[in-house]
C-alpha cells in the first residue's frame, strides 16, 4: 500500500484488517433505526388502494366511503393530488428508446395488478387497510399483455400508447464485420437459449417512508429507506413542485436493498404529498404482500445466443438477441434500458471474443415494473456465456476448464470487441486454483464413483468479471440522461480531534461505516474509533449518487481517501508552523503530527485548537477550521473484480432435490479494505444467486394477477438450502482507485447462477437433457433424469 | 360509523397487561393488534422488526415462556400472563451478551434487520438445547430468513457462542478454570470482553479462509 | 396485512367457550396456537367478526397414556411438547409422533402451534392430519351436548373442513393403539414448508419378521384431505418378505392407486413420483425403529 511509508512505525494499518463492525452494536442490542421504528407525534399511516387488475380503463374511482371508514382521516387520488409524473430519460433517439411517464397514482389507466391509485391515510395501519377495503373502483378491461410473446405479437394491445409493439429500448450493437461469414465457416456452432424467472430483491425491510412538514426549516422531511436519497429528492421536488432545499431526504438504518431501493418509489412521493396536505406526519411502510407483488421486480429475461467456435475451442464469434421483461414501467433514474444495455455492453465478458453482434430490446408488459437488482443482467449472461463455453467443451471433447483456459483474457489492459477496455484481474489464476481445489478436494474422484453407483453429481464453473466504479464516463456512454458517477466526500476534524467523514454513498447493510472509516483512519494515522461516517442526509451531504453498481468502496472509498489526505496536509502545514520545520520534515500517525527527526510531536487536538479557538496562532494563508474536501471519478471503463465459482451438486432421482455438496469461490477484488467484510458481501451474493438458480420465481396467471402473494410461494431459501462457501482471495489492486480496492457488492450473485446451472448440466450428461432457464425446480429435475441418452 | 359496514364499527378497545422484559406494561388497545404492533408501535420497543407479517420470515421472533415464537402470529392479548422477552433485553446496559458478541465476531449480521429475531430465536433454542451441535443449530437458523448472510456467519456465530458457554459451564461444574476443553471450548476467556456502542472492536480470524496470495 | 376487527373473548373453561360459540354462530372462530389462523386473518382471507381464545385453558394440555395402550393428547399440546416429550410421557411405541413433528414448520411454529389446532385446520398436508388418518385416532369434541367421539376416517371432510360443527371444540386427540414401526416422511422444495407430498406407513411384522400382517398406509398432498391406500397395504401384506424391494412394489402400488392434484407445487406424475420416493422411504424409516 502507498501509504505505508507515511506511516510511522507502530501505527495500524486498518486497510486490510477485518475490524468488527461500527454498526454492530446498535444493530444487535436493538437500538437500530429503521423507517418503521420512527414515531412523530400526530402521524398519520398510508396505504395504497391498488389495482386488482392488469390492464385496464379506470372508468370510476370512489373514495367516498373510504373517508368514512372510522379512523381514516384522508383518501386522496391522483387527481386530488395533481403530481407530475417520475419519467427516466435516455439520450437516445425514439427509434431505440421511447420514454414513458409513470404516474404517482395511475389516473385513466392501470398497468399492472398492485397498481396504486389512492392514498388512504388513517390513525394507523389497521384502520387505513379497512380504509382500502372500502373504496370503490371500476374498470374496463383490456387485454392483458403478460409474456414477451403476447407483448411482441403483431397488433398486441399496448401497454403504453406511444411504445409500439410494447417495447422500450431497441438497440442492435456492435455487428463485426463479416461476423455472419464466420459463422458459416465456423466447425463448431452452439446455440443456447435461455428464459430466466422474475425475481425479487427482496430486502427484508420493505421499503417505506416517513414524510413530515418542517414549519421551521420551511421543508418536507422525507425519512424514506433508499439507496439514492439525492436522486428521490430531486423526483420529489419535480412531483410535489417545490425547490430542491425544501426537500430533505434522511435515510434512516436500512434492512438491504440490493437494487429494489435504489430506484425512486411512487408511494414515497405521494406519502410526502399526503403529508403536505394534510400538515401532519404521514408514515408508509410496505407489506409483505405489497412488496411481493407490487414493489419493483426483476431478472426476467429471454438470450437467445449463438458461439462459433474454430476446432481447438477458441472462440470466434458470439451473435446474442435479448429480450427483457420490463415490466409496466420505467425506473428512474435507470430507465428500462438498464438491464438490455448492461448486457449487450458487457456479454463477451471475461473471453477474447473477436467478433459481436447484439440485438437488445427492453419490452413493457402489464406486470410490476423492475429495478436493477444486485448483478443486473449479469447473472444472466454469464449464465448464458458460461453455458456456451460448457456445451462447445463437449461437442470439441475438450475439458469445460481447458476451453475456458484457451480464451479467457490474460493480457492486461484488454479493449474488447464491445470497446470495453478491462483493468488487470486473475481470470486465469482463479479458474485454476478454484479447479485445484475441487481435485485435491476429491470431487473429481467423488464424481465418477457416485456415476458407477446410479448417482447424479455434476460438477460446475463460472468466470466472470464484475464491473465496478462506473464512473460518469461509463453511464455517458449508456447514454444515460442523468449520469452518475463522481462520489464527494467532505472530512471534518473537531477539537477533540475526531473527524467526521461525509460520503455521498448509501450503505444498506454492506458496512460502510466500518470500512470508509478504515480508509480515513489510514490515511491520516487515527485510531478508527474516532472516525464517523456520515452519509444519507441531503443536508449534510453536498451531492451523493448513493450505492449501487458495487461503486462505494471503489469511488466513495477514493474521494474518502482524498478528502483525508488534503485534511492531513493543513494538519501538516499548522504542526509545520508550531514546530517550525518544514512540512515536508513532518508525518501522520497515532492522531499526532510528528517530526521524525527530532522525535517532537503534536497531537491532532492541538491542531484543531489552534484552527478552531486560537485562529491567530494559524499560519499566513492557512484559513480557520479543520476541513477539506475531495471528489473523485472514474473517467475510464471502470474497474474490474473477478472470481471464479466452483460447485459439486447431487440430484436426487426421487425428488428432484438438486443439493449443493461443495461451493468453492475464488474472488479478487483487489484490496480488501476488510475481508471479513468482502466475504459477507461474497457469500450473501452467492446465496441470492443460488435463490435464482434454483427457487425464487415471481409468477403470474393468464390475467396477469400475481401468483406469489407470499413467502408460501415465493421461495426465500433458508440456511439448509444454502451451503457453506469456503473462499479464496486472490488480489490484484486496482491501479486508479485511491486504495487499489475494486467492488464486491455483486459478484457473488453474478456467478452463482451459472456454476450451479453448469453443475446441474454437468449431472445431467448421461440424459442428454440440459437445463438452461431458472429456476430449475425439483419437477423439472425429475423429468430431465427420466430421459436416458 | 356505517351501517353497511359492521367489521368497521368494531373498534371496542381493551385494557391488557404484558409483562415484557420484566417490566409490567399496561394498555388499551383494539384487540386486533398482533403482539408485533403492540410491542413496537405502543411501547415502543422497536427491536423487534417485521418483515412479513405471516409467520416465515421470523423477523419479529421473541421469546414468550423462554420459547421463541412469531410476534406476529399472535394477538396481544394471547400473550397476557406470561413473560415476553425481547432483543432489547439482551445487553447488560451497554454491555453485548455473549451471543450478540458471537454474531459480531463472525460477521453474522450485516443490514442487522433480522438479527434480532435470529438472536431470540437462538437465545430460546439454546436455553433448551445447550448441547446442540452444529446441524441441530442449522436446522433451527432455518427458521428464520436473512436476505445478507447467506446464513453460514449466523450458523457459526451460534454455534460457538454455545460451545463457549458449554467450556463455561464445565469450568464452573469442575470448579477450576480452563483445563481439558477441545480447543475451540477452551477459547471462553474471550467472552468477557466489552464492546460498547461505537467503540472498534478487536479483529478477529478470518475463519476458514485461507489468503493465497 | 392487518387483520379485520373482531371482538376477542377468552375462554374461562370449555363449557363456556362451547356456550359463547353457539351464541356467537358462524361469526366466530376458535383460537388456540393461531398459527394458521392469525397469518389467514392478517391476509384478511379469514375475517371473524369474534375470537374465542381457548389457549389459556387448563387441563386441554398433556400427554397421558390409558390402561389400553392408548394415547391420549390434549388439544392444547404444542408440536414442541410432543417433539420433547419425554419416552415415558409419550409411552412406547409412539416415537412416530414426535420423530414427526421435525417436518412442522420450523421451532417458532411448533412451541405455538397446537396438535388440536392442526387437526381443527384440516390442512391436506398437515402432519397430524395425516398421522390421524393413519393411526385410526379418535378426535374427541365437545359441544354444547357434551363430549362425541369421531373417527379420523370421518372427521376430514375436505380442504379445510372437518366434522367439528362450529360450537364444538376439538378436546383431545386419542391414538388407540401402539405404532412402534411407523414413520412419516415428506418433501418440500424448502424444508419446513407445507408438503408437496407426505407419507407415512404404520408397519405389523409378523412374529420372526418374515411378513406383514398389517400394514397402513397414508399420504398427504395427493386430495383434498389425507387418504388411505389400502391397495398399497394389501401390497404390504400380501407381498412377502419385509424389504427394499417389497417397499419399492408397495410405492409403485401407492402410485398408482391416488390420483393427485397438478397445481403450482407440482404436477400429477411429479407426486407420484415422490410418493414411490417417500412411501417406500417411510418403509424403510418404520423398520429401522
Amino acid at each position: 500500500m502507498t501509504t505505508e511509508s507515511a506511516r510511522p512505525d507502530g501505527d495500524r494499518p486498518w486497510i486490510g484488517a477485518s475490524v468488527g463492525r461500527r454498526e454492530d452494536p446498535r444493530l444487535l442490542s436493538g437500538n437500530g433505526r429503521f423507517t418503521d421504528d420512527i414515531a412523530l407525534p400526530g402521524m398519520l399511516h398510508a396505504r395504497f388502494v391498488r389495482s386488482t387488475v392488469a390492464h385496464a380503463e379506470v372508468t370510476g374511482l370512489d373514495l367516498t366511503a373510504v373517508r368514512e371508514v372510522p379512523g381514516v382521516v384522508a383518501a386522496f387520488s391522483a387527481d386530488d393530488l395533481g403530481l407530475a409524473d417520475i419519467t427516466a430519460r435516455l439520450g437516445r433517439p425514439v427509434s431505440e428508446f421511447v420514454p414513458t411517464g409513470m404516474p404517482v397514482l395511475a389516473r385513466e389507466k392501470v398497468r399492472y395488478a398492485g397498481e396504486p391509485l389512492a392514498v388512504v391515510v388513517a390513525r394507523d395501519a389497521y384502520a387505513a387497510e379497512d380504509g382500502v377495503e372500502a373504496a370503490k373502483v371500476s374498470y374496463e378491461s383490456l387485454p392483458p399483455v403478460v409474456s414477451e410473446e403476447q407483448a411482441l405479437a403483431p397488433g398486441a394491445p399496448l401497454v403504453h400508447g406511444e411504445a409500439g409493439g410494447n417495447t422500450l429500448l431497441d438497440v442492435s450493437m456492435f455487428a463485426t464485420e463479416g461476423i455472419d461469414g464466420t459463422f458459416d465457416e465456423a466447425p463448431c456452432v452452439v446455440h443456447v437459449e435461455t428464459r430466466t424467472g422474475r425475481q425479487n430483491a427482496l430486502p427484508l425491510e420493505t421499503r417505506g417512508v416517513v414524510a413530515s412538514w418542517d414549519h421551521r426549516e420551511e421543508q418536507l422531511l422525507l425519512q424514506t429507506s433508499t439507496q439514492v436519497p439525492h436522486q428521490v429528492r430531486t423526483t420529489a421536488a419535480r412531483c410535489l413542485g417545490l425547490d430542491e432545499r425544501a426537500v430533505r431526504v434522511v435515510v434512516p438504518d436500512m434492512g438491504g436493498g440490493f437494487g429494489q431501493k435504489c430506484v425512486v418509489g411512487r408511494e414515497e412521493i405521494a406519502a410526502g404529498a399526503a403529508a403536505l396536505r394534510l400538515g401532519r406526519p404521514v408514515k408508509w411502510v410496505e407489506d409483505r404482500k405489497d412488496a411481493l407483488t407490487a414493489s419493483f421486480l426483476a431478472r426476467e429475461q429471454h438470450y437467445d445466443v449463438r458461439a462459433a467456435f474454430d476446432a481447438d475451442g477458441h472462440i470466434l464469434g458470439l451473435d446474442a438477441a435479448i429480450v427483457c421483461d420490463m415490466g409496466a414501467y420505467s425506473c428512474y433514474p435507470f430507465t428500462a434500458g438498464i438491464e438490455p444495455l448492461m448486457a449487450s455492453a458487457e456479454m463477451p465478458g471475461v473471453y477474447k471474443v473477436p467478433a459481436y453482434r447484439v440485438r437488445a430490446r427492453a419490452i413493457t408488459t402489464n406486470k410490476a415494473p423492475t429495478a436493477p437488482y444486485r448483478g443486473v443482467s449479469r447473472p444472466q449472461y454469464v449464465m448464458v456465456m458460461e453455458r456456451l463455453f460448457e456445451r462447445a467443451a463437449r461437442e470439441l471433447g475438450l475439458e469445460p476448464t481447458e476451453i475456458r483456459r484457451r480464451n479467457l483474457i490474460t493480457q492486461f489492459p484488454y479493449t474488447g470487441v464491445n470497446n470495453v477496455t478491462y483493468d488487470p484481474g486473475s481470470y486465469l489464476e482463479s479458474l485454476n486454483l478454484c479447479e485445484s481445489v475441487l481435485k485435491e478436494e476429491g470431487w473429481y474422484a467423488a464424481k465418477e464413483k457416485a456415476s458407477a453407483e446410479g448417482r447424479h453429481i455434476g460438477i460446475g464453473y463460472s468466470c466472470f468479471s464484475e464491473r465496478t466504479g462506473y464512473g460518469s464516463t461509463a453511464f455517458a456512454q449508456r447514454k444515460m440522461e442523468v449520469v452518475p458517477g463522481f462520489d464527494i466526500s467532505e472530512v471534518r476534524m473537531d477539537t477533540s480531534g475526531a473527524l467526521v467523514v461525509t460520503t455521498g454513498t448509501m450503505s444498506h447493510g454492506q458496512s460502510h461505516e466500518t470500512t470508509l472509516a478504515q480508509i480515513a483512519a489510514d490515511e491520516l494515522g487515527l485510531d478508527i474509533g474516532k472516525v464517523r461516517i456520515h452519509q444519507g442526509d441531503t443536508d449534510r451531504i453536498t451531492y451523493g449518487w448513493g450505492t449501487f453498481a458495487s461503486r462505494s468502496i471503489a469511488i466513495g472509498g477514493s474521494a474518502v481517501r482524498l478528502a483525508s489526505g488534503r485534511l492531513g496536509e493543513k494538519l501538516i502545514a499548522i504542526a509545520a508552523s508550531v514546530l517550525e520545520v518544514p512540512p515536508e520534515d513532518l508525518e501522520l500517525g497515532q492522531g499526532l503530527v510528528r517530526c521524525p527527526a527530532d522525535g517532537r510531536t503534536v497531537p491532532y487536538e492541538e491542531l484543531a485548537d489552534i484552527a478552531y479557538l486560537k485562529s491567530h496562532l494559524l499560519p499566513k494563508d492557512t484559513e480557520p477550521g479543520l476541513t477539506a474536501t475531495a471528489s473523485f471519478d472514474v473517467l475510464n471503463d471502470g474497474t474490474f473484480s473477478n472470481a471464479t465459482h466452483g460447485v459439486v451438486t447431487e440430484l436426487h432421482e426421487g425428488t428432484g432435490q438438486v443439493e449443493i455438496l461443495r461451493y468453492v469461490c475464488v474472488e479478487d477484488c483487489g484490496v480488501a479494505i476488510n475481508p471479513k467484510v468482502v466475504e459477507g458481501q461474497t457469500r450473501g451474493g452467492i446465496a441470492q444467486g443460488i435463490a435464482g438458480a434454483l427457487f425464487e420465481q415471481v409468477t403470474y396467471d393468464e390475467q396477469g394477477a400475481p401468483s406469489a402473494v407470499s413467502f408460501m410461494e415465493y421461495k426465500v431459501p433458508t440456511a439448509l438450502e444454502i451451503p457453506e462457501v469456503s473462499i479464496h482471495h486472490l488480489e490484484t489492486p486496482c491501479a486508479f482507485t485511491e486504495t487499489g480496492a475494486k467492488g464486491v457488492g455483486e459478484g457473488g450473485t453474478i456467478g452463482a447462477p451459472a456454476a450451479v446451472l453448469n453443475a446441474v448440466n454437468d449431472a445431467l450428461l448421461p440424459t442428454g437433457v440440459e437445463l438452461d432457464d431458472t429456476p430449475i425446480t425439483p419437477e423439472t429435475v425429475v423429468s430431465a433424469l427420466e430421459h436416458t441418452r | 360509523m356505517t351501517d353497511n359496514a359492521p367489521e368497521h364499527t368494531a373498534q371496542q378497545r381493551q385494557l391488557l397487561s404484558l409483562d415484557v422484559n420484566g417490566e409490567t406494561h399496561e394498555l388499551l388497545t383494539e384487540p386486533r393488534r398482533t403482539l408485533v404492533d403492540v410491542l413496537r408501535h405502543d411501547l415502543r420497543l422497536t427491536g423487534t422488526h417485521v418483515g412479513c407479517e405471516h409467520g416465515i420470515c421470523g423477523a419479529c421472533t421473541v421469546l414468550l415462556d423462554g420459547a421463541p415464537v412469531r410476534a406476529c402470529l399472535m394477538f396481544a392479548a394471547q400473550a397476557e400472563g406470561k413473560e415476553i422477552r425481547t432483543v432489547e433485553s439482551l445487553a447488560d446496559g451497554t454491555r453485548l451478551n455473549d451471543l450478540q458478541q458471537a454474531f459480531s465476531e463472525h460477521h453474522g449480521l450485516q443490514c442487522g434487520f433480522c438479527t434480532p429475531g435470529f438472536l431470540m430465536l437462538a437465545e430460546g433454542f439454546l436455553a433448551e438445547r445447550p448441547e446442540a451441535s452444529k446441524e441441530e443449530i442449522r436446522e433451527v437458523v432455518a427458521s428464520n430468513l436473512c436476505r445478507c448472510t447467506g446464513y453460514q456467519t449466523i450458523v457459526e456465530a451460534i454455534d460457538d457462542c454455545a460451545a463457549r458457554r458449554r467450556a463455561a459451564l464445565r469450568s464452573r461444574l469442575e470448579g477450576t478454570a480452563h483445563h481439558n476443553g477441545d480447543s475451540r471450548d477452551s477459547e471462553d476467556e474471550n467472552t468477557s470482553e466489552t464492546v460498547p456502542p461505537g467503540a472498534a472492536c478487536e479483529e478477529v480470524p478470518c475463519g476458514s479462509t485461507t489468503r493465497s496470495r | 396485512m392487518k387483520p379485520a376487527a373482531f371482538t376477542y373473548h377468552r375462554a374461562r373453561d370449555v363449557e363456556g367457550a362451547t356456550r359463547l360459540l353457539a351464541e356467537l354462530g358462524d361469526e366466530a372462530k376458535v383460537i388456540a396456537g393461531g398459527q394458521s389462523l392469525v397469518a389467514m386473518m392478517n391476509f384478511r382471507l379469514a375475517r371473524p367478526g369474534h375470537l374465542v381464545d381457548i389457549g389459556g385453558l387448563a387441563g386441554l394440555a398433556g400427554l397421558r397414556t390409558d390402561s389400553g395402550g392408548g394415547l391420549h393428547i390434549g388439544a392444547l399440546t404444542t408440536h414442541h411438547a410432543v417433539e420433547t416429550a419425554p419416552a415415558d410421557a409419550l409411552g412406547p411405541g409412539f416415537a412416530v409422533l414426535r420423530d414427526a413433528m421435525r417436518w412442522v414448520g420450523h421451532l417458532p411454529i411448533r412451541t405455538r402451534g397446537t396438535v388440536g389446532g392442526s387437526l381443527a385446520h384440516g390442512d391436506a398436508t398437515a402432519e397430524w392430519c395425516l398421522l390421524a388418518v393413519l393411526l385410526d385416532a379418535e378426535l374427541v369434541a365437545h359441544g354444547p351436548d357434551g363430549e362425541r367421539r369421531i373417527a379420523a376416517a370421518e372427521f376430514f371432510h375436505g380442504y379445510y373442513t372437518t366434522a367439528l360443527e362450529p360450537d364444538e371444540i376439538l378436546v383431545e386427540v386419542v391414538f388407540p393403539r401402539p405404532a412402534p414401526h411407523a414413520a412419516l416422511t415428506e418433501f418440500a422444495e424448502r424444508q419446513g414448508d407445507f408438503a408437496t407430498v407426505s407419507a407415512a406407513v404404520d408397519l405389523e411384522p409378523a412374529d420372526g419378521g418374515g411378513h406383514f400382517t398389517a400394514a397402513r398406509v397414508a399420504l398427504g398432498g395427493v386430495d383434498a384431505m389425507p387418504v388411505r391406500v389400502p391397495e398399497a397395504e394389501d401390497a404390504l401384506v400380501s407381498g412377502g418378505a419385509p424389504g427394499p424391494e417389497l417397499y419399492a412394489r408397495t410405492a409403485a402400488v401407492a402410485a398408482e392407486s391416488v390420483d393427485p392434484p397438478s397445481d403450482g407445487n407440482g404436477s400429477a406424475h411429479y407426486r407420484r413420483v415422490l410418493i414411490r420416493t417417500l412411501v417406500a422411504r417411510a418403509c424403510e424409516e418404520a423398520m429401522a425403529r
